[in-house]
């Protein structure tokens, strides 16, 4: 199987037409990654400036720049627009960018479906971040949403609801471009268990978006009509439990935390192996793991929700549940470090932010555990020990992730190396910066600060300026990486095919940059 | 600028100074004051220890490993990439590891589950942004929100150091107070949206739900005072609803709760008698910065778009009986509170007798207590 | 061999825009009606006729593509896949309407009727309510109306669909067989099935709200009633409209014996929505 092309229109050029609309019209799948992946870097600098927003309120005790419901809305529109403009978008960037050259297929399966997952997109959050220019402002009841809280909303409210409608179609359409393009594109010889780990991970993220993400367009749907066709779901007057709504949201939740993560996981598993040069420690195993992971992820979820008051069996059975999840993510840790071990490592900034993921990444995993025991987090729950646990596993791990698959890739994508030097510089700033500001905050949180508020007592103060310090640096550091990034797509030293020394697997037999269709003929898989 | 630049040095001496003087900050959670809080510290620290001794390990691994086996050091890469007998090892080590945590965590849980044989109730409901308490078949029932002082700190501006201020952000106007001892059946609830009722030294949250009670107790150790924060978002001022609990001997609970008693009955008393409008101004303008100022702002010129104005308002310097009613009842789908439950007659009456005279309206009428009375 | 063949990339797609730009009007009007704006509704129709318009573009050109024998196997697997994903994320939309529905009735009015952990909760918020289904909640929102039985219009609706998705196979087999007559006979009737169903809820909804205050607000109840009927209702008119589509199509004479995944793709469908309905069916009317 493979590519491509035009088969009876003869006159058409092989390259990408030229101007703006080839990337409106584009059906190419390096094209359409490009737009993720810049999408995505713009999200992250604007949901960047909110934290930065955010951090500076609370640098010091006291209210000196925002008024409490501005404040809100940061939070809010911050969490959204990182998780549902930045993580996931850069995700879905690299899945189109590599995944039809990993299982050396043409292009992605549904190609015109394909640019119409991207460029719903900007019409989506171009409607979120509209509401902030609205009557009441942009939606401050937390990313969560919860009723009846959200409810109080203002006009921006139904536009909130339906770019979530929006930006869930999107994920839907291109996660099924992801499944059938694994399952139907993949070249001759490419049996399931020959695929890289990235290309495993990313079908069973794709998976878990088209069971879940329904979920939550269902779940928004009632905050719809609760507001404004009279329905009582999440109203006890009526009969309904504002608790179901938590229930629901969650059930779409606690997967959406995997679709954050487990390409991550994929990205590091890519990675490690090839600086340590040494092929990926226990294969088979790191799939079972992914996929008890992704199992698992459907039946946690009331773990967010320990202390809504469920009853005893109930809690017992998510803490047990919870808990479990610890043992794959165990053994992917484990096998990660057995990679690495008796190998001959380098570490090139791709290494060093997978080494990072994978410290950082288990820090959070132990807070995480923490967080599992139902009556530990009737103390942890809401406070900023879980805005550290989070950030660890998003900022650290997550980004981390992104950032070192940018690195590992972006020369092949370009055809210039970055620069070694100033990757090194910003990994090392990041690292240091990202630790001051997210460590500091599970102190805050076991001390007793609850999260979502913009003023503390003043026994935070320290802890909270510490914190405030870091995220300044961190969000100047990811400015300089913006500029790294820049100056290699504009040039810089020229890739060799291979790039890294240690690297394996379809897309390094391709010239860097690779031709604008991929593979002509269908390349041998070993 | 000029005002960030003195933040950053204020900040940074700050810093410096606390840590020589402020040496009780908290790292850790608190053991707290009741058996619960204990069981639940203890099993925190055993999750950490666990968790710090699991992290030595792989951590130790990983750095052995970065320094050992890397290619500037000469070191030429083994091939190996499976075995199953690693793959079982840490599959079942950690399983067995877990199964250590769940028993004290079991435990402890199922504890906490049992509110029965409890010495008395309180009915704690959330409102935004304040806490009521009402003392089930005693009679006593009281609102409880930030302290003045602290109300008026953390105005946006108000130029007023949060160091100056005593317990700031965590002190309120009228604490809930229970005996030291007793078995206090919690029951939470709450008006409006979700809250959570926290106490750190007690050992558990839990969240107030509008329609339904969720039910926690307490048994308190020590006498003192324990204070806590709302811990669930619920709308602009959830970072200004702290929870303040006096833990009293039995006899010093008891002359308390006489105390309260009468003062409900003095209150009622007073509900009768008609005030002057002068005293109704003064005594609205208190209920008015302590209830309404959040979102009508100091002025009574709100927030466009969110909040509306209460200067110049139709509703202010329009009919005194929508007023009322709109004050009294709420307005359903938005932020307004129904406030007959939340005020007394003569707090209702005096609000809206300042809200119609004042804050830039001159309406010139006069609402009595015993009007408001005679609407219930 | 030379793979120059082998799967086919369109290019230059410019539907997908035109998409992004009607949905965008479409539901940034409904918004904007919902707050209250007067132009709204305008937004709204014109964003709901570039959707048309964008639909009729896509599909034609796919229609043409096909036709013009431009897919084999592959694409047509790709297709396929895709349309059952499509279907499975349908089915967990749905899903979370009966999860709803299951969670208050097993859940949220035992507790406020006082049972399990629910004993505070009635004593002191909800004195004296009871859980009898159908509820429309302690403060009987919406106030007195009459359930909606399963044994009328019910009964005769899960009927019809379950006649549509015989005959519906029964025009696939005519197709399979190159019986041109049976394909668009068989259609036919399915569609014609389809719209009564329709028709009839429609009746059945007015039945509702004018005779029995039944309405989206009373309780509970009338949510889970009217959100699950609804969206169904709703699907049940899109593939209606698949289907009318693939009978146009069968008229002109396209599919063959061999190559109808759209034909397949919309008979999938409107057994999704036949299989959902007997969900309606026990779950909303009958238990």
């Amino acid at each position: 199987m493979a590519t491509v092309i035009d088969t009876h229109d003869d006159h058409h050029d092989h390259g990408p037409a030229s101007g703006l609309m080839r990337w409106v019209t584009t059906t190419n799948h390096k094209d359409i990654g490009t737009l993720y992946l810049l999408f995505s870097l713009i999200m992250f600098m604007v949901g960047g400036a909110m934290a930065m927003v955010i951090r500076l309120e609370l640098f010091q005790p006291g209210l000196q720049f925002v008024d409490p419901s501005f404040f809100n809305q940061m939070t809010t529109v911050h969490a959204l627009v990182m998780i549902f403009g930045a993580v996931m978008p850069a995700f879905v960037g690299l899945a189109n960018w590599m995944l039809p050259i990993m299982v050396g297929g043409p292009d992605m399966a549904l190609p015109r479906m394909n640019n119409w997952s991207f460029w719903i997109l900007p019409f989506a959050f171009a409607m979120l971040l509209g509401t902030f220019f609205m009557d009441g402002g942009a939606p401050a009841g937390g990313w969560t949403i919860y009723p009846p809280l959200v409810l109080q909303g203002g006009d921006g409210f139904p536009f909130m609801i339906f770019a979530i409608h929006m930006m869930g179609i999107s994920s839907v359409m291109g996660a099924i471009n992801v499944i059938v393009t694994i399952l139907n594109m993949r070249a001759p010889g490419m049996t399931l268990m020959k695929m890289p780990l990235f290309v495993w991970t990313w079908f069973i993220t794709a998976y878990l978006l088209i069971a879940v993400m329904p979920v939550l367009a269902g779940a928004v749907t009632m905050l719809l009509t609760d507001k404004f066709f009279a329905t009582t779901f999440f109203n006890a007057a009526g009969g309904g439990d504002p608790v179901l709504f938590q229930h629901i949201f969650w059930f779409f939740g606690h997967p959406e935390v995997y679709i954050l993560i487990l390409p991550a996981f994929g990205i590091v598993s890519q990675i490690i192996p090839t600086f340590a040069r040494k092929p990926l420690f226990g294969y088979s195993s790191m799939v079972y793991a992914t996929s008890s992971i992704a199992f698992l992820s459907f039946i946690v979820w009331a773990h967010h929700m320990f202390t809504v008051g469920m009853p005893l069996q109930g809690e017992l059975f998510f803490m047990y549940a919870t808990m479990l999840i610890a043992v794959p993510t165990g053994v992917k840790v484990f096998n990660w470090i057995s990679t690495m071990w008796k190998g001959s490592m380098t570490f090139e900034t791709p290494m060093l932010f997978a080494i990072g993921f994978v410290i950082m990444f288990t820090i959070g995993g132990f807070s995480g555990l923490m967080l599992a025991i139902a009556p530990a987090d009737f103390q942890y729950h809401d406070t900023y020990f879980v805005v550290a646990h989070f950030h660890y596993v998003l900022v650290t791990g997550a980004i981390y992730a992104i950032m070192a698959s940018v690195y590992y890739w972006i020369p092949k994508w370009t055809g210039h190396m970055y620069s070694e030097k100033m990757g090194q510089w910003h990994f090392w700033i990041s690292t240091v910066s990202v630790n001051v500001l997210f460590f500091p905050q599970h102190f805050l949180g076991l001390a007793g600060m609850p999260r979502r508020i913009p003023d503390y007592s003043v026994q935070f103060a320290e802890f909270n300026m510490w914190s405030s310090i870091g995220g300044f640096v961190f969000g100047l550091s990811q400015v300089f990486f913006c500029y790294i990034v820049y100056k290699t797509i504009k040039g810089g030293e020229k890739a060799t095919d291979q790039v890294w020394e240690g690297a394996e697997g379809l897309e390094w037999t391709l010239s860097s940059p690779p031709p604008y269709h991929s593979f002509t003929e269908a390349p041998e898989v070993k | 600028m000029k005002k960030l630049k003195q933040l950053l040095a204020s900040g940074a001496l700050l810093t410096f100074v606390s840590g020589l003087t402020h040496a009780d900050y908290g790292l850790n959670m608190p053991v707290g004051v009741t058996e619960t809080s204990r069981q639940v510290y203890d099993l925190h620290m055993l999750i950490l220890w666990v968790c710090v001794a699991i992290g030595v390990v792989v951590f130790g691994a990983m750095v052995y490993s970065m320094i050992y086996h890397r290619k500037s050091q000469g070191a030429v890469a083994s091939q190996f990439h499976e075995s199953m007998t690693a793959e079982l090892v840490w599959t079942v080590i950690p399983f067995i590891i877990l199964i250590v945590m769940a028993i004290p965590a079991t435990k402890v849980l199922i504890d906490m589950h049992d509110s029965s044989e409890a010495d008395m109730t309180v009915k704690v409901t959330g409102y935004q942004w304040k806490w009521r308490y009402e003392y089930i078949d005693e009679g006593v029932d009281f609102f409880s929100s930030l302290d003045a002082a602290s109300n008026e700190a953390r105005q946006l501006g108000s130029d007023i150091d949060p160091a100056t201020v005593e317990n700031y952000l965590l002190d309120v106007d009228h604490p809930l107070v229970i005996p030291v001892g007793k078995k206090v059946r919690i029951l939470l609830t709450a008006a409006d949206v979700i809250h959570a009722w926290w106490v750190p030294d007690f050992g558990w949250k839990k969240d107030a739900v509008p329609g339904f009670i969720n039910e926690a107790w307490v048994i308190v150790d020590e006498p003192g005072i324990y204070r806590g924060q709302c811990a669930e978002l619920c709308g602009r001022d959830h970072g200004f609803m702290p929870i303040v609990v006096e833990v009293k001997s039995e006899e010093d609970y008891a002359v308390w709760l006489t105390a309260q008693k009468d003062t409900a009955a003095a209150a009622k008393l007073a509900a009768i008698e008609d005030l002057d409008p002068r005293e109704l101004k003064m005594k609205g303008k208190k209920v008015y910065r302590s209830t309404c100022v959040a979102c009508h702002q100091k002025k009574g010129e709100g927030v466009p778009g969110v909040f509306p104005a209460i200067k110049g308002s139709v509703v202010a310097t329009g009919n005194i009986d929508k007023h009322i009613n709109l004050v009294m009842n709420g307005k359903a789908g938005t932020t307004m509170a129904a406030y007959k439950d939340q005020l007394s007659d003569v707090e209702l009456a005096a609000v809206i007798t300042y809200q119609r005279n004042s804050l830039g309206n001159k309406v010139g009428d006069v609402v009595q207590p015993k009007e408001i009375a005679a609407l219930r | 061999m030379s793979l120059e063949h082998a799967y086919y990339i369109p290019h230059d797609a410019k539907w997908p825009i035109v998409g992004s730009i009607g949905l965008t009007l479409l539901l940034g009007g409904f918004a904007a009606q919902l707050n209250g704006s007067s132009a709204a509704g305008m937004a709204m129709l014109v964003g709901f006729l570039v959707l048309v318009y964008m639909m009729f573009g896509w599909f034609g050109e796919v229609i043409d593509e096909s036709e013009a024998g431009t897919y084999t196997k592959l694409e047509d697997v790709s297709f396929r896949m895709g349309m059952a994903w499509f279907i499975f994320s349908e089915v967990m939309f749905f899903a979370v309407f009966f999860g709803a529905l299951y969670y208050i009735r097993i859940f949220s009015l035992p507790w406020l009727s006082g049972e399990g952990a629910g004993v505070a909760t009635q004593e002191f918020l909800w004195k004296g309510f009871e859980n009898v289904w159908p509820s429309n909640g302690p403060a009987s929102v919406g106030g007195e109306y009459e359930k909606m039985g399963p044994w009328g219009l019910p009964a005769i609706n899960t009927l019809i669909l379950l006649t549509s998705g015989v005959t519906v196979t029964w025009a696939h087999w005519g197709l399979v067989a190159n019986k041109r007559k049976q394909l668009i006979m068989g259609l036919a009737a399915t569609v014609l099935l389809g719209f009564i169903f329709v028709g009839l809820q429609a009746l059945e909804y007015s039945h509702g709200y004018n005779e029995l205050n039944l309405t989206l607000g009373s309780g509970v109840y009338g949510s889970t009633f009217y959100m699950l009927t609804g969206f169904h209702g709703f699907h049940v008119t899109v593939g209606a409209i698949m289907l009318t589509v693939m009978l146009y199509r069968s008229m002109k004479g396209h599919f063959t014996p061999e190559n109808h995944f759209a034909f397949e793709a919309a008979a999938w469908y409107w057994h999704f929505v036949d299989v959902v309905w007997l969900g309606l069916f026990i779950f909303v009317y009958w238990l």
